[in-house]
């Protein structure tokens, strides 16, 4: 149930370390492989209680990738926890060569996902991570939008059999979902239903086009939304609803090349009907800034989205 | 571990070669420089050495070989056939369509491969995740990995190495194939490994070094670092002549990756056939 009255905010990160202890605690076989910043990715109390089902790499993801495909191929179920930016590219031929060619049963968590490692700067913001490793066969991509969705989706990861690149937040975001709140890998969850436009968000933006919707309504203007929180496999069959109202706009704290923005656009092109606008990061690196100075300056804000679907309208 | 004589161990080998260098004649195209050197490896590790099951490939309990130099694996392909992993007939399907013996091994498609490989530098890495598990379960079972020298001038190589040491796999035994040749010359003209063995030991391996197609010297250093019982990782770097039994492609990096003509090929298996004679 969507609460509209926002409470606190909660980083993902931290709803990761929370569920893995709990998967860890009922299935001996869920491992994690971390890589030196366990403190960071919030897998110290999981290394604590479960040591035998710790693994610690030190510095060096491209062998802690290829240990977890090891660990894999005896029936464990490794999740490889780092930062978004390393484990995604850092260990990138990695992940595809040992994890999605053989198709094997490891996930990669990674915290600092977006623009979320904001005063890190832009070295350590991970605004392609989801792009890439989109493009690798066999593997599943999921972000989930705050807390509870998060805690879910690790839990479903765990089930499903096969790779997934899961993305969390390093800094917190509004808590938007509660522990009643279902998520099934790769549908949609439809937040609101509307008939003027479509935002389609992903990650930590969808407070932000739950917000905008709002705004919109009292404006007028009927949106829907969807959480796309499985960026792939895409949804394509809520995307293709969404061509009833024609218009959408995507929203997403990613690069708008080969993100959110692109997957909902292949499916409109393949259509050959519909238009989208793309929020995101205009492939443009970051700096050090305030979290929510970051958005603003890549236009992922309430105001611009509200902008654009009124240019749209219009 | 089988009882089997130093001399069936040779004649194994002489067999291995040349069904590998088959499958390369027939799919003109394949790697039997390296093949070769790691060929009597393989055979002491499939014929003797590793508790495998033909009949049960997944068995849990099996031993595990990890090819990190994936590109030689017609010598593995050769292991898997006659120890009947495979038909017969998969002999005639080497980098065809369909076929269990990819150009680089595929465990989703071929029996009997614990892990898919083929980019150097991360097979070892498997290996260790592998061994870790094993010692985790209280298993019994070993890990046998084998890279290729040129291949230990990639930096993961390294970083499994320390974590081999770290969580002090006496269950991971690797075979460095030290043939000193790599595509573009020698290793030493491409990049130098310096000593290999000390490089290992440095980063917590007991080492030796043998020569790699020796198969008395195999087996007996395979029995002396099992018997070591000091809880590190086991490397055995094994000096060995890329192309080993066949005259014209002995040390030539020119038989990296390319196959033989019928002429060429008719000479090496005569060569192969004679190799327990010379």
């Amino acid at each position: 149930m969507i609460v509209q009255q926002q409470k606190a905010k909660i980083a993902t990160r931290d709803a990761f370390g929370h569920e893995i202890v709990e998967l860890g605690l009922k299935n001996s076989n869920i491992y994690v492989v971390d890589i030196d910043i366990g403190k960071s990715c919030k897998t110290t109390e999981f290394m604590n209680r479960l040591p035998g089902q710790h693994i610690n790499v030190g510095i060096a993801e491209q062998n802690g990738c290829g240990i977890a495909a090891g660990l894999a191929t005896t029936g464990k179920i490794p999740f490889v926890s780092t930062y978004a930016v390393f484990g995604s590219l850092r260990m990138a031929e990695q992940i595809r060569q040992e994890i999605c060619y053989p198709n094997l049963n490891v996930k990669i968590a990674c915290s600092h996902g977006g623009l979320t490692p904001a005063n890190d700067g832009g070295s350590h913001q991970a605004i392609e991570d989801m792009g890439v490793l989109r493009t690798i066969p066999n593997m599943t991509v999921i972000m989930g939008a705050d807390y509870y969705a998060t805690r879910r989706l690790v839990a479903l990861a765990a089930e499903h059999c096969g790779p997934v690149y899961l993305r969390f937040t390093r800094d917190a975001v509004p808590v938007i979902y509660d522990e009643q709140d279902t998520f099934v890998i790769g549908k949609a969850k439809k937040l609101r239903e509307g008939t003027d436009i479509a935002l389609i968000a992903n990650g930590d933006t969808v407070h932000l086009a739950l917000k905008a919707a709002a705004e919109l309504a009292e404006q007028g203007i009927s949106a829907k939304l969807l959480d796309m929180h499985t960026l792939k496999p895409l949804d394509r069959e809520a995307v293709v609803e969404c061509l009833d109202i024609g218009k959408i706009i995507t929203v997403e704290d990613h690069n708008i090349i080969n993100g959110l923005g692109s997957a909902v656009s292949e499916v409109v092109a393949e259509e050959g009907r519909g238009i989208v606008r793309r929020i995101g990061v205009q492939d443009k690196f970051g700096e050090s800034a305030p979290y929510e100075k970051l958005l603003e300056l890549s236009g992922i804000t309430v105001d611009n989205i509200v902008k654009t679907a009124k240019a749209l309208l219009s | 571990m089988k009882q089997i004589s130093i001399q069936e161990l040779q004649q194994k080998a002489v067999e291995l070669r040349q069904a590998a260098l088959t499958m390369i004649y027939e799919a003109q195209s394949g790697h039997p420089g390296g093949s070769f050197s790691a060929a009597d490896v393989i055979a002491v590790l499939y014929f003797k050495e590793m508790n495998i099951d033909p009949a049960n490939p997944k068995w849990e309990d099996r031993d595990r070989f990890v090819l990190s130099k994936g590109h030689v694996c017609p010598i593995l392909y050769a292991a898997l056939l006659l120890r009947g992993f495979v038909p017969p007939e998969t002999i005639h399907s080497l980098r065809k369509y369909g076929s269990p013996f990819q150009g680089h091994p595929d465990m989703k498609k071929c029996p009997g491969i614990d892990i898919s490989t083929g980019s150097l530098g991360q097979g070892l890495s498997c290996a260790v995740g592998m061994a870790i598990a094993g010692k985790r379960d209280g298993k019994a079972y070993r890990v046998f990995a084998m890279v290729g020298d040129g291949e230990c001038q990639e930096g993961q190589i390294w970083e499994a190495a320390q974590s081999a040491n770290k969580y002090a796999l006496d269950n991971l035994i690797v075979f460095v194939d030290d043939n000193g040749l790599q595509i573009d010359g020698t290793c030493d003209e491409v990049m130098p490994n310096l000593d290999l063995e000390r490089k290992f030991a440095a980063f917590g391996f007991e080492t030796r070094r043998i020569d790699g197609h020796n198969i008395e010297e195999i087996v007996r250093t395979l029995d002396e670092v099992k018997a070591a019982n000091n809880g590190k990782p086991k490397c055995i770097v094994c000096n060995t002549v890329k192309g080993k039994g066949v005259s014209f492609m002995e040390h030539s990096v020119s038989w990296h990756g390319v196959a033989p003509k019928e002429e060429e090929y008719k000479r090496a298996m005569e060569e192969i056939a004679g190799g327990l004679q010379r």
